[in-house]
């Protein structure tokens, strides 16, 4: 595997190692004290600001915590199992968890189809490349507060720019109300029994993603080793038949981890869709649920307990994944 | 003609088409919050389609009135990058302070459960952010730090530690051991080694590191949604701008000014250290 691509979660053992088995000179033990002593800032705030939530959140789910009554509750309270009741019970929990899927599967496919097709354009050098290879990178680095700013102004339907080309040189009707329109969208008769609002915050996460998979693809492109389609060549392989046969075998583990980082960051995305709709429109994601319980109903509880449950089948959704492909990517 | 004729034919002509729309969907909106930050806003309303400003109709007065604090009719934005300025440059410090001894320690040191810290840190990067809010803004609305920057900063910290261990290990790795070993032999310690001998070596690394990390702390949204919106004094730029955005008083061209400042900090940075910024995006990303 290059160094480039992502590697298994686990850190692997590394020449520099020392050998197996406790060093007991001096050496080894003051190693094993500064060792501790090194790590222990970081351990201990990881400790205290992520591990103790996370372990606080279950508490919270199984209790009655609301906003107003936070000052009563500790660790010690009634614990029951009624916000999850509650929360797989309620009216929009089938909705927003459908909702979150599609727009994670439809999300993932658009930023790594599109990153494919940026770093196959982009493969032949030419004057200029390494500055337009920078260029594809700015919608990943700029803030996403600016960027659905930008882009929610652009497709505004008064006085946006896209509905303003959309009119005069599409000869659209009436203007499209892109982020807070819950009609599916109308592609040549194809109906996709989704929002059109949907349809927009998907290609919106295709747009700001798929520098993140173009990086990627570049990197390992790079590693292919000429001489291998240098012989395709030879053996008169047209440019398709190079791709299909050479280049796209080389890129699938890649691929394959790429897609399981996309889709987890894109289930757990809370940021852009809040932003650009606010959740409205059929594009209420189980995050901005938890906001939703959180904030606007001040129902700790049911927000602890419904982003478990996020958690949990983002769990089994990537366990299932990893058990049917995760062969591929150990051949990586 | 062949097939393999007709392919290079559409393909020669599809790829700079394809080049060119890819830079035309990356760089236009980009452009078009510069470009609207300086039109008038009634001229924008009259002519949406315009593509760049007309003559004589450029004004900075957006600017003016977005930095101008609120007491004096602006939106008082130089407050808020004063506070993005302090939770960023805080969470670069105190990041690097915390990352730089424990990223030495996991590369060099070896000491019980070293491997496995690793993979804990790195395993708290793949749970919902969203779930790590709630029980962080129930723990700081108790203890009342809800609404400051310090608490935010803190949060921070902890979210940015690991991916800033795992980007720096990886340099210290790169770094061979020989060379602390000689100081030891002239009689350094560990720590005299690491100092004088691996942490000159690995200054590119922890620059780079520092602007990830500065550039994730500036951008970030949710945690300052949650910890500081009652406090509009707090806002960091990002809040500021998401919360004035949905408000019709302001006008549109006065905000993209606003975005035109959250932005541009970060694509200089980006574009200073592409070189570098490049291998740590997927560095981080590969953990992160």
């Amino acid at each position: 595997m290059s160094k480039t691509t992502a590697q298994a979660p686990t850190p692997q053992a590394r020449d520099s190692d020392p050998p197996a088995g406790r060093d007991n000179s001096a050496r080894g033990r003051q190693d094993r004290r500064t060792g501790y002593l090194l790590i222990s800032p970081t351990f201990l705030i990881v400790a205290v600001m992520v591990v103790l939530p996370i372990l606080w959140t279950f508490s919270l789910a199984f209790q009655q915590v609301r906003l107003l009554n936070l000052r009563q509750t500790g660790i010690l309270g009634s614990y029951s199992f009624d916000n999850f009741v509650a929360v797989l019970t309620s009216s929009g929990f089938v909705d927003a968890l459908v909702t979150t899927l599609i727009y994670s599967v439809a999300g993932t496919t658009c930023a790594i189809g599109l990153g494919l097709v940026a770093a196959l354009a982009l493969r032949r050098s030419f004057r200029g490349r390494g500055l337009v290879r920078a260029a594809m990178l700015i919608p990943y680095v700029a803030p996403v507060v600016a960027a659905t700013f930008v882009w929610s102004t652009m497709l505004n339907p008064q006085f946006g720019l896209v509905n303003h080309y959309g009119a005069s040189l599409l000869g659209w009707n009436e203007p499209i109300a892109f982020l807070s329109s819950s009609d599916p969208p109308s592609f040549f008769g194809l109906d996709l029994h989704v929002s059109t609002a949907l349809v927009t915050v998907v290609l919106f996460e295709g747009w700001r993603s798929f520098p993140f998979a173009f990086l990627f693809l570049t990197a390992r492109m790079q590693a292919i080793p000429e001489t291998l389609e240098e012989a395709a060549l030879v053996d008169g392989a047209t440019p398709t038949q190079r791709f299909r046969h050479i280049i796209l075998p080389q890129l699938l583990p890649t691929i394959a981890v790429l897609t399981v980082l996309r889709f987890i960051w894109t289930f757990n995305n809370f940021d852009d869709i809040f932003l650009l709709t606010g959740g409205g429109a059929g594009t209420k994601v189980v995050t901005v649920r938890v906001y939703d319980y959180l904030i606007n109903q001040g129902d700790i509880g049911a927000a602890a307990a419904q982003a478990l449950v996020l958690a949990a089948i983002l769990a089994v959704l990537v366990g299932i994944y990893l058990k049917f492909f995760g062969r591929s990517e150990e051949v990586a | 003609m062949n097939r393999d004729l007709i392919e290079r034919r559409v393909l020669g002509v599809l790829r700079p088409v394809l080049i060119v729309s890819l830079l035309i969907v990356t760089i236009f909106p980009f452009y078009y919050m510069v470009m609207l930050s300086f039109r008038p806003l009634d001229s924008v309303l009259q002519e949406p389609g315009a593509l760049w400003p007309s003559w004589g109709e450029i004004d900075f007065n957006t600017y003016r009135e977005v930095l101008k604090p609120t007491g004096d009719g602006g939106q008082g934005f130089l407050t808020f990058i004063k506070n993005s300025l302090l939770v960023a440059v805080g969470t670069v410090v105190l990041t690097l302070i915390v990352s730089i001894p424990g990223a030495y320690a996991v590369s060099r040191l070896e000491f019980f459960g070293r491997r496995q810290i690793g993979a804990l840190f790195l395993g708290v990067y793949f749970f919902p952010a969203i779930l790590l809010a709630i029980p962080l803004f129930v723990f700081f609305t108790r203890i009342g730090q809800r609404g400051t920057l310090t608490g935010l900063l803190v949060v921070y910290v902890a979210q940015v530690a690991a991916v800033s261990i795992y980007m720096l290990r990886n340099y210290f790795d790169t770094i061979p051991a020989s060379l602390e070993e000689a100081a030891a032999i002239d009689g350094c310690t560990r720590l005299r080694a690491m100092w004088h001998v691996s942490l000159p070596l690995a200054m590119p690394a922890i620059a780079s590191n520092a602007l990830f990390v500065f550039m994730i702390a500036w951008n970030e949204f949710l945690f300052a949604l949650l910890f500081l919106v009652e406090r509009r004094d707090n806002w960091t730029v990002s809040l500021g701008l998401s919360q004035l955005a949905g408000s019709i008083e302001v006008p549109t061209t006065v905000l993209m000014a606003g975005s035109v400042i959250l932005t541009l900090p970060i694509i200089l940075m980006f574009f200073l250290s592409e070189r570098w910024l490049a291998g740590g995006l997927t560095a981080g990303a590969e953990k992160g």
